[in-house]
């Protein structure tokens, strides 16, 4: 078994595209179906499935999960290469196929990249494939020599016979190691000796995204490849009555105008900007379906008659609620509103689809390379052992890649009426816009009550809106969701960090037909939002400072409370801050992750916002690569703030409004804050990086907001509140 | 049929005269190193250099350009990755998902050509690229780090 070798290498051919002036070209590996061994692979050899050694001590790690931007490949690397003992400058990675995995009974686990669970769902069996294929080099070393195994080590790639001071490397004994079987259990290392884990390594990804020769999905070139542009009903649930070919089938280029599906045209030609020039000229008439008439404002009802009912699902419950309410010597109720967002991806959704009738091919950028190839196999109408899907790097995932492939099914369903043709589908930035799945929207009314010394008694949280798993699976339509509850929860990855003597979360389930989405963070950027700016809006009706307020319903959550006061303490939180400047606090847990953050904002005479400064901490249990987690909170604020500041995809006529970058803006450079990260692995538990400070970005902003103007923004973006002090 | 200069070869490119430079940089020369992401100039992912100057390639159509007009993709900027901003970037690990980094790179650049010391300000001013996995402040220090790297030099 182990002389079996995932033929990866040998799958791939050369396409040499001459790249001008700087005279070198662009040598662009693509997986495609040869099934000609190609020599020069018959030289690396499977140790086993996530180690692959080539002679020359190159070691190849599989990554089964994507890289999208969030260092998931050098991190999932770095964990195999610790427990490999190889020599990290030597390190290469690759993706295995979702069509192997099928054949090889699913041997590289889940290839689902969300959730922030890269690494945190898979450490434990990507270490231990380390680990097995060091103790089988060793053991093929030690049987060449015919030394006993015991006494030999391996270092660097190197291992070394101990009494003997004997040496050998990995590439020369690594055929013989796949001979051999597996031990059947290994030893994990103690974190205190991990010497790769842990280190601020670069990233094995960088060079080829500074040079241009980084291929993205958009940028595929395969030999007589035409190219799609697509254009679905603008409107949701609205179907393509018909088009009118006539003229735009004789513009230049066009080859072919399609159906897709029930919703959508394309135009098939041979460049993209063809084949967009003619769909922009084409006549389609829509049948609008039953959703014309849904707009912003009769969603938002929808919304508002859920923060009253009384069927609801209950997230979490302790004490009595009603009974303190009404007890209350002081009751303080405010009503949030978060918008829908779009994920906005750089790189538009694409998808590069090769049909015939007896094979399916399908190269995409994708989250999850599973579900894509389920999403292929079903558009091509063949078994999945016929279908192959091969993952390239991301142009921006976020959750949009990762369980809707509606780009797949229609790169496949066009390929399918060009049968033996390679058809590169690219979105529209208006297409991407257009047609996503949005970030769900919600709405939460919030009532707190305080006894005479202003201790929060009671506080009740109805959160009215829309569930993500209902819209996947209408079977969950019985109005039951934990998911909507992320960083709310009574224990867990996503547990509330409060401890409230009478406490009620519930959700009235209500989903407009508007596709809702995984997105960064998902629940936690508007729960966060909710909870955290109301506990704020109650520190300040108790008269206390929202610190010392947060602190004593903290007593039973000691690592958000230590990242809390990371943040006060490094920001100065009780010092005066430089004139002008005003500093708002948020804590939260998210994917099993403790973060905080205290944001230091002006705002001047006119309203102008300027975020200074935000310190965030995070406790992620261990920490892989702090650069990295660096990175990702940095990126986070960038994330998060832009939907705070700008993002929001109105309603009208049953379709979204905003279509491109002119009317769905971005955080700039020029309004990126000094972001100031600790890093504070309390070790022993493993959490998510890619996703959690998200939680934290909007509401310390909101609550600096309020300690600068005295004004409670409660609706979403603030490009639409007057922040003028009044 | 167009005649452009790009990254100093000239060559005759067969497109419609109203096709962007970005379509027909990606698709009739291969360069695909310079992305689409909007198509309407406001992202800053197609970002090129015309005779020295940043520009969004997705809103020039091939027919304003002239064959002397000097054209640099990313492709050009330097042959073997050595620019200061390119170096300065893998020394800080600046990309996270890599879509935008070209635009911004060759942005960054010809500030630097204009301003070989450029403030914060400037920056501000002058990087008006979008990046949403949110490397920002990477790339200001990215900047600031090629600045040096080329003082370094110059003094050495």
């Amino acid at each position: 078994m182990t002389r079996e070798r995932v033929n990866i290498s040998r799958r791939e051919f050369l396409i040499h595209c001459s790249a001008l002036g700087a005279g070198f070209s662009l040598g662009l590996y693509v997986p495609f179906n040869s099934q000609a061994d190609e020599a020069a692979s018959s030289q690396t050899t499977e140790v086993n499935a996530w180690v692959v050694i080539e002679p020359d001590d190159t070691v190849i790690i599989r990554i089964a999960r994507s890289e999208m931007g969030q260092g998931t490949l050098t991190g999932l690397a770095q964990l195999v290469a610790e427990e490999l003992e190889c020599d990290w400058s030597r390190v290469r990675t690759e993706y295995p196929t979702p069509g192997q995995s099928l054949v090889r009974g699913r041997i590289w686990g889940s290839f689902a990249t969300g959730g922030s669970q890269g690494i945190r769902g898979s450490h434990q069996y990507v270490r231990k494939g380390g680990a097995v294929a060091r103790e089988m080099l060793i053991e093929a070393a030690a049987e060449v020599w015919g030394v006993a195994k015991d006494q030999c080590s391996a270092e660097n790639s190197i291992i070394t016979h101990k009494p003997t001071g004997r040496t050998t490397s990995y590439g020369k004994v690594a055929a013989a190691a796949a001979e051999l079987i597996p031990p059947f259990e290994v030893v994990l290392k103690d974190p205190k000796d991990w010497k790769i884990i842990g280190k601020p390594v670069k990233r094995l990804d960088t060079v080829d995204k500074l040079n241009g020769k980084q291929v993205f999905g958009a940028d595929l070139q395969l030999p007589g490849m035409l190219n799609a542009a697509i254009e679905a009903c603008p409107t949701f649930g609205g179907r393509l009555k018909s088009f009118d070919n006539t003229s735009v089938g004789k513009m230049p280029g066009v080859r072919k105008i399609v159906r897709v599906g029930d919703n959508a045209v394309a135009v098939v030609a041979d460049s993209w900007w063809q084949a967009k020039t003619a769909l922009d000229a084409l006549p389609i008439t829509w049948d609008k379906g039953p959703h014309a008439s849904v707009n912003s404002a009769s969603i938002e009802q929808m919304l508002d008659d859920g923060l009253t009912a009384t069927r609801v699902f209950v997230g979490n419950r302790n004490g009595d609620i009603d009974k303190v309410l009404k007890g209350a010597v002081k009751t303080v109720e405010a009503t949030y509103t978060y918008p829908y967002q779009n994920h906005a991806t750089m790189e538009p959704m694409n998808a590069t689809a090769l049909w015939t009738r007896d094979r399916c091919e399908v190269w995409c950028p994708t989250q999850n390379g599973e579900n894509a190839h389920e999403a292929a196999t079903e558009a091509a109408g063949l078994p999945p052992d016929k279908c192959e899907v091969y993952k390239i790097h991301l142009g921006g995932g976020f959750g949009r890649r990762g369980a809707f492939h509606d780009y797949v099914t229609q790169a496949v369903l066009i390929a399918k009426q060009m049968p033996g043709t390679p058809i590169k589908l690219l979105w529209s930035r208006e297409e991407d816009m257009l047609h996503g799945h949005y970030h769900p929207i919600t709405k939460a009314r919030m009532v707190g009550g305080l006894d005479d010394k202003g201790n929060l008694m009671g506080l009740h949280m109805r959160i009215s809106g829309q569930s993500i798993r209902a819209s996947i699976n209408p079977r969950r339509k019985n109005r039951m969701d934990k998911f909507v509850f992320q960083c709310l929860l009574p224990d867990g990855d996503h547990a509330i960090s409060y401890t409230v003597p009478n406490l009620l979360i519930d959700h009235a389930m209500r989903n407009p037909p508007v596709p809702p989405g995984y997105w960064r963070g998902v629940n936690i950027n508007q729960n966060a939002i909710y909870m955290e700016s109301f506990i704020d809006e109650l520190a300040h009706a108790a008269g206390q400072d929202p610190l010392v307020f947060r602190r004593k319903l903290m007593t039973h959550h000691p690592k958000s409370l230590a990242v809390l006061n990371a943040v006060a303490k490094n920001a100065g939180w009780g010092k005066p801050a430089p004139r002008g400047v005003y500093r708002g606090l948020a804590v939260c847990k998210a994917f099993a992750s403790y973060v905080a953050a205290c944001a230091e904002v002006a705002v001047d005479d006119k309203g102008i916002l300027k975020i200074h400064r935000i310190v965030a901490a995070t406790d992620p249990g261990h920490a892989v690569n702090p650069q990295q987690i660096e990175a990702q909170v940095e990126g986070s604020f960038v994330y998060g703030l832009s939907a705070l500041l700008y993002g929001e995809c109105t309603i009208k006529d049953g379709g979204v409004e905003q279509q491109n970058f002119n009317s769905y803006p971005s955080m700039l450079i020029r309004d990126m804050p000094k972001v100031d990260v600790i890093i504070m692995p309390s070790g022993g538990f493993w959490g998510g990086i890619g996703e959690p400070t998200i939680a934290v970005a909007a509401p310390a902003v909101l609550n600096a907001i309020f300690a600068a103007t005295g004004k409670r923004i409660r609706r979403f973006p603030l490009k639409h509140a007057d922040l003028r002090p009044s | 049929m167009a005649t452009l200069t790009i990254n100093g070869k000239q060559v005759d490119i067969d497109v419609d005269a109203s096709t962007p430079l970005l379509w027909a940089l990606r698709e009739q020369l291969g360069l695909t190193g310079t992305k689409y992401s909007c198509g309407i100039g406001i992202c800053g992912s197609c970002a090129v250099h015309v005779n020295g100057e940043a520009v969004r390639s997705c809103v020039i159509p091939v027919s304003t350009l002239k064959a002397t007009d000097e054209i640099t993709t990313i492709e050009g900027l330097s042959a073997d990755g050595s620019h200061p901003l390119q170096r300065a970037w893998a020394e800080l690990d600046v990309p996270q998902c890599g879509y935008c980094q070209p635009g911004i790179i060759m942005t960054a650049a010809a500030l630097l050509k204009r301003n070989p010391d450029p403030s914060d300000a400037d920056i501000d001013a002058h990087v008006t690229n979008i990046c949403r996995c949110g490397t920002y402040n990477r790339v200001r220090r990215g900047i600031h780090l090629a600045v040096d790297l080329n003082k370094r030099e110059k003094s050495s």
